[in-house]
């Protein structure tokens, strides 16, 4: 969000503006509030964390939740449900923001070479969009991380890989629209080198809908590293990321439902958090008209 | 198309053959690595040649419908996708149909009450639809509707001759929970286009001609938001797929997702290798269809 204002040359109180009308949309708020709580219990984790993520306790399996210290009860194993979360926060955000990381980079630099060179470095890189395209993103992404094994790593650099072309066409599109406005013409004739023109008066102008997009993309990236631990391809249990919790779960459904209650919501809820507050950031930095 | 084709071709090309380590070695598993093993397949496989080599039989091979032989099974891979793939198609295409039958009725009821109550209750659906994990929606519905009230079988596919009811019970909870999410999304575009539509001068003089509202809704507005409509679905088909994948397996669907992991399992990188290029076929597919589509619905388009 701090991003914004610079998105946007020359529109002295333009930053303000932004927040001001982000501030008005009461979801984007609710968004913010529960992403400051997530992202904070994710980094005091061992701290707010009332039992250690790891610890069984066979006695004391399948404890409903409420019970005595158990807020969200125990597992099959007798893990407190909560700290599990708690800990499980941390692996989700840094995944979402290690993907979502990789593919903007990525995609925004082929994007604007593409756009900015044309010729065959467009040709090549809308060729290698358009094949990426093709594939149902999940569907890739599975395949590779069967053929290198299944680890958090894995997961973030795959995920990442098979989401660049979003981000590349994206930008691309925009560069386009830029070449020939005024400004960017100007530089080149005041003879500024490609690449200071590339990087310096075009990219700046391209940021602001990758940071809408990569705002969505967080969430998305959340919820595809679950699926994947939740088919087994993700990160292993015993470490506490929601997906895989829902899978170790989903063999005591008619015992303890509660143990696939608590991840599936917490996913939820952080999903829907991004999806506010990318929601108010999109309506906040369009001025075009609004609609939920 | 073509460069597009080969593209394609090739990365499931390279998914197997540019595997770290040794590609063999994998499919062995690590009990049975024995260096005799391991050269024998490995010439079965052709994977002693150069790659480019191997890639140009690779493509001989396709265009021959052979996709390679299962390790796990010792049949054709292309026998078992073919088996295997009309599930999925079924499947997708009735979680299709299940998101349009819920979107656009809601849709155009959310942007018929614009910023009231009915809108917001149509809005929720729409952010909750593409919040939550499908897979727990279907663990969800699984619990409620198979375990707990016994409605409808929770796995596997119903066969014809027990009768087209007990066929379609079996794909219910499947087909909506792989729908929701698509639901969800068409809901939102589907309210936010007629919105727009519903603002431009036709609708107004429509209305203002004493047209009733809701043949304003319907014959006016919603066949010009049908557009849109129809290229969001053709591009989420492919997130469809990808989910096909998860949900087959929560539902025990025996489709090609299915196959595609049980393959992943089982080290068979052969059929999971086919499954993947015939999922990037169909997705390919489906974007032709979308596009024709496409024009024969909009006035504007012509071809030919």
């Amino acid at each position: 969000m701090a991003d914004a204002p610079r998105t946007t040359p020359a529109a002295p109180g333009h930053g303000r503006r932004v927040l001001r009308s982000f501030l008005r949309n009461r979801l984007a708020v609710a968004g913010t509030v529960v992403l400051v709580l997530v992202l904070g219990s994710a980094v005091l984790a061992p701290v707010v964390a009332p039992y250690d993520p790891m610890k069984m306790n066979l006695t004391n399996a399948y404890a409903p939740p409420g019970s005595a210290g158990h807020l969200l009860g125990t597992d099959n194993f007798g893990r407190d449900i909560l700290s599990r979360l708690i800990h499980g926060s941390r692996i989700s955000l840094v995944i979402g923001v290690v993907v979502v990381s990789i593919a903007a980079t990525v995609g925004t630099i082929l994007g604007l070479l593409a756009g900015y060179l044309g010729g065959w470095v467009d040709e090549l890189v809308m060729r290698a969009v358009e094949i990426f395209f093709a594939f149902p993103f999940l569907v890739l992404a599975i395949a590779v991380i069967a053929v290198f094994g299944p680890s958090i790593l894995n997961v973030m650099w795959v995920l990442g890989l098979v989401s660049w072309p979003l981000y590349a066409r994206l930008v691309r599109a925009q560069v386009l629209a830029l070449h020939d406005v005024e400004y960017v013409e100007a530089a080149r004739a005041a003879g500024m080198a490609r690449r200071r023109v590339m990087f310096r008066h075009v990219l700046p102008n391209v940021l602001t809908p990758v940071i809408v997009t990569a705002t969505f993309g967080i969430p998305e990236a959340i919820l595809a590293s679950a699926a994947l631990g939740f088919l087994g391809l993700g990160v292993q249990p015993p470490t506490p990321e929601w997906g895989a919790m829902i899978a170790e779960g989903k063999d005591f459904i008619r015992r303890a439902p509660n143990l696939i209650l608590w991840p599936g919501l917490t996913i939820m809820i952080v999903v829907l958090g991004f999806n506010f507050v990318g929601d108010g950031l999109r309506d906040a930095l369009d001025p075009r008209g609004k609609k939920g | 198309m073509v460069p597009v084709l080969l593209g394609i071709a090739f990365i499931t090309f390279a998914l197997v053959s540019f595997a770290p380590g040794d590609a063999i070695r994998l499919m062995l598993g690590s009990e049975s690595v024995n260096v005799a093993n391991v050269e024998r397949l490995r010439r079965e496989l052709g994977l002693d040649l150069p790659w480019y080599h191997q890639f140009w039989n690779y493509l001989l091979g396709l265009l021959q419908g052979d996709l390679g032989t299962s390790i796990a099974s010792r049949q054709p891979v292309a026998d078992q996708i073919f088996q295997r793939f009309p599930n999925t198609i079924i499947l997708t295409v009735a979680s299709l149909v299940v998101a349009l039958v819920i979107a656009i009725p809601l849709g155009v009821f959310a942007a018929s009450r614009h910023n009231r109550a009915g809108d917001y209750v149509a809005l929720g659906f729409a952010m909750l639809g593409v919040a939550m994990p499908n897979f727990w929606l279907g663990l969800l519905l699984l619990i409620v509707f198979g375990l707990e009230l016994r409605w409808l079988p929770i796995r596997g596919i119903g066969s014809l001759e027990d009768g087209i009811l007990d066929y379609a019970s079996h794909l219910v909870l499947p087909a909506v929970t792989l729908g929701t999410s698509l639901a969800a999304i068409l809901t939102r575009l589907t309210r936010n286009t007629m919105l727009d539509v519903l603002g431009e001068d036709y609708v107004r003089t429509a209305r203002a001609k004493g047209v009733r509202p809701d043949r304003v809704l319907f014959r006016h507005a919603l066949r010009n938001a049908l557009l849109p409509l129809v290229t969001a679905a053709g591009m989420q088909f492919g997130a469809l797929l990808g989910g096909a994948v998860i949900i087959e397996t929560v539902f025990s669907w025996p489709g090609l997702g299915l196959l595609s992991i049980n393959a992943i399992r089982q080290r068979d990188l052969p059929t999971m290798q086919g499954s993947v290029l015939v999922f990037a076929a169909s997705f390919m597919l489906v974007m032709l269809i979308t596009d024709l589509l496409y024009a024969a619905i909009n006035p504007r388009i012509r071809y030919g």
